[in-house]
């Protein structure tokens, strides 16, 4: 019984503990010059729907949820932000040379049309997020003819 | 005094299974620095491999020669349908396609081959952890850097162009041999396709 108490008290300072554990916070005010939006002609369905469904993980800046402030939530995050970032950042996209487009703009299509795309642990709360078939339609059409543009 | 217990037993249950799953991205993290740590390995087994071929190619561009045996060993652990060797050879040919020194070409050609290097870079690691069917995917784009590259460095031996009119609208691939073997659908239809251009 003391040991479940002892446990229960360590346990409980320990998880107090890490919430003072800093993140690095991905957020910015501003849009820079190279985003996928401004150098691309994108109709606004479509903007709106990146906006909501990739441009958390895939931007500068994240629309953090409540649960953000509290570890170890806020550390898988962290780690999903800094890896959707490193695949692909819309608000880069124009410092991309056309071959590197063509690249992501294969895998945007192709994760989408498998559905990889937006993760599930990410739907899972942001429900918003998924695509229905059409807009899955809608946004490959698009890609397609931005890919066949290039 | 069981009340207690039982909520304290679920509080302990619930804060373990928190620092745990904590605990593990930490050790994720910590793998991930290690693949880094084995891929320098590589790097520098490769850079030791490189000096070789070198020395062997007696001033042809061995760089490109490099790039090029290992892009001919992963597809065929692909025609193979070997997922799991292609895996290895995706980060073997990652390391080779790192290494590569475009400081013998002029300013618009190295601008050129760094942008193809990055990109194929890019699809060889993703080749190095995907499933089969992703490999594909990826060794078609790879597949046009690599021929991209070629166009630009040549290359020491006689290479053909090969294309597969069914693979995702058309998928060209290179190959030493003359005879067809398909990287895009291995065993399922091996033959399947033709040579499109003989290079040298």
């Amino acid at each position: 019984m003391k040991i479940v108490k002892i446990i229960a008290i360590v346990l409980l300072v320990a998880f107090v503990g890490i919430q003072f554990i800093p993140t690095t916070r991905n957020q910015s005010d501003t849009v820079p010059s190279t985003d996928f939006m401004l150098v691309n002609n994108v109709p606004e369905t479509i903007q709106k729907k990146l906006q909501v469904s990739c441009y958390d993980c895939h931007s500068n800046n994240t629309q953090y949820p409540w649960y953000n402030k509290i570890q170890p939530v806020a550390w898988f995050l962290e780690d999903h932000i800094k890896e959707g970032k490193a695949e692909l950042n819309f608000n880069e996209w124009d410092s991309l040379s056309s071959r590197r487009k063509a690249s992501k703009l294969r895998s945007i299509i192709k994760q989408i049309e498998n559905g990889e795309m937006p993760l599930d642990s990410y739907t899972l709360i942001h429900s918003e997020a998924t695509f229905t078939e059409a807009e899955a339609e809608e946004l490959i059409n698009f890609i397609t003819q931005l890919k066949d543009s290039l | 005094m069981s009340k207690l217990k039982s909520t304290l037993g679920i509080v302990a249950i619930a804060f373990i299974t928190l620092t745990v799953m904590s605990c593990k991205d930490n050790s994720k993290e910590q793998n991930s620095t290690d693949g880094d740590h084995s891929e320098m390995n590589h790097d520098n087994s490769d850079g030791h491999h490189d000096g070789e071929k070198r020395e062997m190619a007696m001033g042809g561009d061995s760089n490109t020669q490099a790039v090029l045996n290992d892009y001919f060993n992963l597809k065929n652990a692909l025609v193979g349908d070997d997922n799991g060797k292609a895996k290895e050879l995706g980060a073997t040919l990652a390391t080779s396609l790192g290494n590569f020194d475009a400081s013998q070409y002029n300013d618009t050609q190295q601008s050129e081959l760094k942008d193809i290097v990055e990109d194929a870079v890019e699809h060889a690691e993703h080749i190095s952890e995907s499933d089969i069917a992703h490999q594909r995917e990826h060794f078609k784009v790879l597949s046009k850097d690599v021929i991209d590259m070629v166009a630009i460095t040549g290359a020491e031996m006689k290479l053909y162009e090969q294309f597969c009119p069914m693979y995702d609208g058309g998928t060209a691939w290179l190959s030493t041999k003359e005879e067809v073997r398909n990287p895009y659908y291995g065993s399922q239809m091996l033959k399947c396709g033709k040579v499109q251009r003989e290079i040298n």
